[in-house]
């Protein structure tokens, strides 16, 4: 397919460009296969928008005597307008840029013809393995091993070809567990708590259904993380009655009988269109700016979105709870063990582990516990807040996460190696990116598509030096602890950096942060003039 | 004391609002001043100290087998519950609270006998701090168009004003005494703020008494007065802060507001913000809500919302009730607003007293919270006001006015608070202010309008004793420790370099200079204090509870963490109200200058193991 065949306008001129807080500016629009670009005629040359077409979420059109207007709602929440003259020209540019936001083929995506600016100096595709991951486990312990038997990717479609695995369980074993498990995804683990032994596994829903049905080796393969005489923790992210009606359908949960050195504990998150809905109404109370305080509290309170924060929250502080305070292995799932799941034992590691407050460590994190455990990237993002579409495949999930993450953030302001930007940043990037990290639901997708021959990480622009500064906290003091955040309404606040970011002043607080940042640096130099002075002395 | 039934009370516990596993074990002492709770146990021992005049309301609710619960409710928003095992006891501490929490005469409140050890020159030094005089004559009054009006020497036309009042220099005596006589409680229109820049100015006063039709000439010629003060303008604002409805029934008591008909060249507009009684209804709404025990996120929305306490803090900003550094002395105290009334230092009519003033605290902490780099002080500045407001420690904001103020001698037997908050000026700087900055220059211009969502819950004040649901780092502090040690560098560098030249000077390459290097983890140590509240789990779950403990002893590596927010400040109202005084008690020598006490680290409950988890 040729693009050039879907934009039968390419270029417009005095067009006009509306955004909030931002005086309306005269300039000609183009549209490019991947990209809405808008160029002011002002002399300073600075007023220059890009716009990849994927990150459009929705379009609206109308028109007063000739003039059209286009209302551009994007992914990462932005609200454009543009004034085109001429009727014929703005149906066009409107057409196109539906047709050129919706493409179906993924090969047809930016990533696929983002051809890099800067030079590679760490390939990101092989930034993060597995087996970099088991060598610095097997540092420390050697209960577990690597496991090769998913290579195929036909033990579990959504696994990577690797996992890691208790040592005394055999491939074969594995196999079977497989078949007893939701969509053949097997206990695998997720975080070793150095501090005590306690192991993090997750899984999916046991398929027992309504006659009980066991596996002796599922049994086996969670029981082999437990210490003797100990018990371990089974977090499931559904509620009890829900739980009980999975079995209908093929599903389950761990029975007491067949696991009775488990307790569960059932911790219920809000999953799929019940987020979608509730994201697209916070949207929605965000972007009302002629409601009253009232009004905006109860919209607010109404999206429900702030409540799934405490929930996740609150569930991921519990599995931390269980395995740092309580000396408990635990297995975390839900149904498919792609969502929740992910959720909440990537939290618990936020919360348990300091190495994934760095950046290097949150980056393995994501591509750990988010990308190579198949949450199903590309079809939970493939629409925002701004979609109108009846598909049910669509939720926030990595949203949510990342915003639990912001709120541990704000509470520990110290504790992390990188700022709010890189939240934000991560947020944009799985919505609409030239990079092609973020494409596809799973690795054996990401093998099809030959995205790592075929397109650029994001970790290997995000690695750069230059990148990276942008994205470090100037706070950072490493913290070895374990970091316990409240989850009490009061301590919770609305992420306004994404739900805010275009309809509140920004000024002043990036003033302030300028302000924090200089005060380090200053702080810094002078440490590094003195020491040189003192060793200059010491010569 | 006659008024204390109970000095002492043994095995009282204090419950931990949010968690009921935290309860701790301890003596409750009642003295002349203060409630005193001591921990038993641990090596700490670690104190409450609840001044009485802090204290709003005491509520003894139903025996229990556990004893029998009493519940002390704030003004600073603390809200502390005891249970005290034998009935009669608890008895006996309610009824000598009700007593001790509503002092009769004002020399029984705390400021007449709190000693901070200063001479007498300390103390007025102190209280020449803020001076009126000073801060007119830094707006640039008076000048040719105002001036010090001395018709109010002996409080003759207004009591509930100063001596000293700044008028239009055209007002003459008789103008301003007929305005007065038309005015509730003879307020007559006074200079509050003046811009320099544009002969701008503000002034205030009470309604005037026009009933439906009466009218003042000399109220009138005071308005064109202070109208040709400002050569530039053609018309002033009157503005009517109440709701139109409100001022309309007024008229029905012969009250009301200008007429424009009446007046030349004024714009009339009422702001609509609420009356005490709302604002007071309001706030016990949000209260209400900040003490639900463990409420969900719904709750806490819904709760907030139906309070409108947000809804009155925009309207009082939109109102416009801000000029940047606007000096509380000189906007509240001078100018007769009800403190006594208003903050019920004084056992009297509930239905007088309003959080006006939390509410223009609240709004200059909603403003630094837009511009965080426009003001010199920080958080801990207006918390520590709004606690010292109904401390009743000092003396500055102890009676209705400065008639009543000077009757009782205030400044030659009471202290002032601006020299106390002046000596520990360093923990209320903001580390963002800097006198260049751009946000420090002119006016401040807030979002009004539509930005209903900039105005935020402030939980640093309302549920400011609930540590555990504070940022566990304050950044506040981070930088305010950077910047000192910054300053210390720049110190070292000078003698280093000095020392340096000197050295090339004389050659004499033998000499050992030592490096004085700060070792910055020893710096910062103020960050890694001992509270093991800083970082506990919370009660994430119920499940966890009926499980035994299988490791009893995790260490308490974790716990060993931050937290600075207020308790390890020496200026910190908690702490300095029991550092110089005589509490009568004599077994509470083992005071913990860090504050930070060390609570029962989390272990799971020694619950046998009931499996109370679900059945399949």
């Amino acid at each position: 397919m040729e693009f050039a065949e879907l934009i039968k306008t390419p270029r417009a001129d005095n067009v006009v460009l509306h955004c909030p807080f931002h005086l309306a500016v005269e300039g000609t629009l183009c549209l490019t296969g991947h990209h809405l670009i808008f160029s002011s005629r002002r002399q300073d040359n600075a007023e220059e928008l890009w716009l990849l077409h994927s990150n459009i979420d929705s379009i609206e059109k109308r028109f007063v005597g000739s003039l059209g207007t286009i209302v551009i709602k994007c992914k990462d929440l932005r609200i454009i307008q543009l004034d085109i003259p001429g009727m014929e020209e703005c149906l066009n540019i409107a057409s196109s840029i539906e047709v050129l936001s919706t493409l179906d083929s993924v090969t047809l995506m930016y990533p696929f013809f983002y051809r890099p600016m800067f030079e590679v100096l760490e390939d990101g595709w092989s930034s993060f393995l597995l087996e970099q991951e088991f060598e610095h486990l097997s540092s420390v312990t050697n209960e577990w091993r690597l496991s090769y038997v998913n290579k195929e990717f036909s033990v579990c479609p959504s696994y990577p070809p690797v996992a890691i695995v208790p040592k005394s369980i055999d491939d074969e074993a594995l196999r079977k567990v497989a078949l007893f498990r939701h969509g053949g995804r097997f206990p695998v683990l997720s975080y070793y708590h150095k501090k005590n032994g306690m192991a993090m596994m997750r899984s999916s829903q046991p398929l027992t259904g309504t006659n009980g049905r066991r596996c002796k080796e599922d049994e086996k393969l969670v029981n082999s993380t437990l210490r003797s005489g100990r018990r371990g923790f089974v977090i499931d992210t559904r509620p009890l009655a829900l739980a009980q009606q999975a079995r209908a359908k093929g599903g389950g949960f761990e029975q007491e009988v067949h696991y009775p050195q488990w307790r569960r504990i059932h911790k219920y998150i809000e999953r799929f269109h019940i987020l979608q809905e509730s994201f697209i109404k916070l949207v929605e109370a965000c972007n009302d700016q002629s409601h009253n305080m009232d009004r905006w509290l109860s919209k607010l309170e109404a999206s429900n979105w702030l409540s799934h924060i405490k929930e996740l929250l609150t569930a991921a502080c519990l599995a931390a709870q269980c395995i740092d305070r309580e000396g408990a292995s635990v297995l975390v799932h839900g149904s498919e063990g792609t969502d929740s799941t992910l959720q909440v034992t990537s939290l618990a590691q936020i919360i348990l582990d300091p190495r994934c407050r760095t950046i290097r460590g949150f980056e393995a994190l994501v591509v750990r516990e988010w990308l190579q455990a198949g949450h199903p990237f590309q079809q939970r993002c493939a629409q925002s807040a701004y979609s109108n579409s009846k598909q049910k495949w669509e939720a926030p999930v990595f949203l949510l996460f990342l915003e639990c993450v912001w709120q541990i953030h704000r509470q520990f302001p110290c504790s992390f190696e990188f700022n709010e930007q890189f939240l934000i940043m991560l947020f944009e990037h799985a919505y609409a990116s030239q990079f092609g990290t973020f494409l596809g639901n799973n690795e054996n997708e990401r093998a099809k598509l030959k995205l790592p021959q075929k397109t650029m990480s994001l970790w290997s622009w995000v690695n750069r030096p230059e990148e990276l500064s942008r994205f470090q906290n100037p706070l950072y003091e490493a913290n070895s602890l374990v970091i316990w955040p409240s989850v009490a309404p009061q301590s919770l606040q609305l992420w306004e950096g994404v739900f805010l970011r275009w309809n509140r002043p920004s000024k002043f607080l990036e003033e302030a942060e300028e302000e924090r940042i200089n005060i380090i640096k200053y702080n810094k130099e002078l440490q590094a003039k003195l020491n040189s002075h003192v060793m200059a002395e010491g010569r | 004391m006659e008024h204390i039934r109970m000095p002492k009370v043994e095995n009282v516990r204090l419950l931990d609002r949010l968690s009921s596993r935290r309860a701790v074990v301890g003596t409750l002492y009642l003295t002349a001043t203060h409630v005193i709770f001591v921990e038993n146990g641990s090596e700490t021992r670690k104190e409450t100290w609840v001044l009485h005049s802090q204290i709003s309301s005491i509520e003894k609710q139903a025996t229990t087998a556990t004893g029998c619960p009493l519940l002390i409710r704030c003004k600073n928003f603390q809200v502390i519950q005891l249970v005290i095992p034998q009935e009669r006891d608890c008895h006996d501490v309610y009824i000598s609270l009700i007593r001790l929490a509503r002092p009769v005469k004002y020399e029984e409140l705390y400021c007449f006998s709190f000693n901070p050890k200063l001479d007498k020159e300390e103390r007025e030094q102190g209280w020449k701090l803020v001076d009126l005089n000073e801060e007119y004559n830094r707006m640039g009054v008076p000048n040719s168009y105002w001036q010090i009006s001395d018709v109010n020497r002996d409080y003759g036309v207004c009591d509930s004003y100063p001596t000293e009042v700044y008028v239009p220099k055209s007002a003459t005596a008789h103008i301003i005494v007929g305005s007065s006589k038309f005015r509730s409680r003879r307020r007559f229109p006074a200079l509050s703020y003046y811009c320099k820049d544009n002969n701008a100015s503000i002034c205030r006063s009470s309604q005037p008494l026009s009933g439906f039709s009466a009218r003042c000439l000399e109220d009138e010629q005071m308005l064109q007065a202070i109208r040709k003060a400002n050569p530039g303008s053609d018309f002033i604002y009157v503005v009517d802060t109440r709701p139109k409805l409100n001022a309309m029934a007024n008229r029905a008591a012969g009250k009301g507001y200008e007429n424009e008909d009446n007046y030349s060249n004024i714009k009339f507009q009422f702001i609509g913000i609420e009356n005490i009684h709302v604002m007071r209804n309001s706030l016990q709404k949000m209260l209400e809500v900040c003490e639900l025990k463990s409420p969900s996120m719904s709750d806490f929305l819904w709760g907030l919302e139906n309070s409108g306490w947000l809804k009155h803090i925009k309207a009082i900003m939109d109102a416009g009730i801000f000029i940047a550094k606007v000096l509380i002395e000189k906007d509240w105290v001078s100018f007769g607003h009800k403190f006594n009334h208003r903050y019920g230092n004084l056992d009297g009519d509930p239905k007088e007293i309003s959080p006006v003033i939390d509410q223009f605290i609240e709004c200059v902490w909603q403003l630094m919270e837009q511009f965080p780099c426009a003001f010199e002080f920080n958080e801990r500045f207006l918390i520590h006001i709004q606690h010292h407001i109904y401390s009743c420690q000092f003396g500055n904001f102890l009676c209705n006015s400065q008639k009543e103020r000077r009757e009782l001698k205030i400044k030659e037997r009471t202290y002032s608070l601006w020299a106390h908050l002046w000596k520990n000026r360093s923990d209320y700087l903001n580390p963002l202010y800097r006198p260049g900055h751009s946000q420090t220059q002119g006016t401040l211009h807030p979002q009004i309008a539509p930005c209903n969502f900039l105005y935020k819950f402030w939980s640093g004040m309302y549920n400011r004793f609930e540590k555990g649901l504070h940022p566990r780092q304050s950044v506040t502090d981070y930088l305010m420790a950077v910047k000192e040690e910054t300053q210390q560098l720049e110190e070292e560098l000078e003698v280093l370099q000095e020392r340096l030249a000197n050295l090339q000077r004389s050659q004499s390459g033998n000499n050992k200079v030592k490096s004085k290097q700060q070792d910055k983890s020893k710096q910062f140590g103020l960050y890694t204090s001992n509270n093991s509240l800083a970082n506990t789990p919370q009660e994430y779950s119920n499940d966890l509870k009926s499980f035994p403990s299988r490791s009893p002893s995790q260490g308490d590596e974790d716990s060993a963490l931050i937290l600075t927010q207020d308790n390890l400040k020496s200026s910190d109202p908690d702490l300095s109200a029991n550092s110089d005084q005589e509490s009568g008690v004599e077994d509470l020598s083992c005071r913990s200058p860090s504050g930070g006490g060390c609570l029962p680290s989390e272990d799971s409950g020694k619950d046998s193991d009931e499996a109370v988890f679900l059945a399949g």
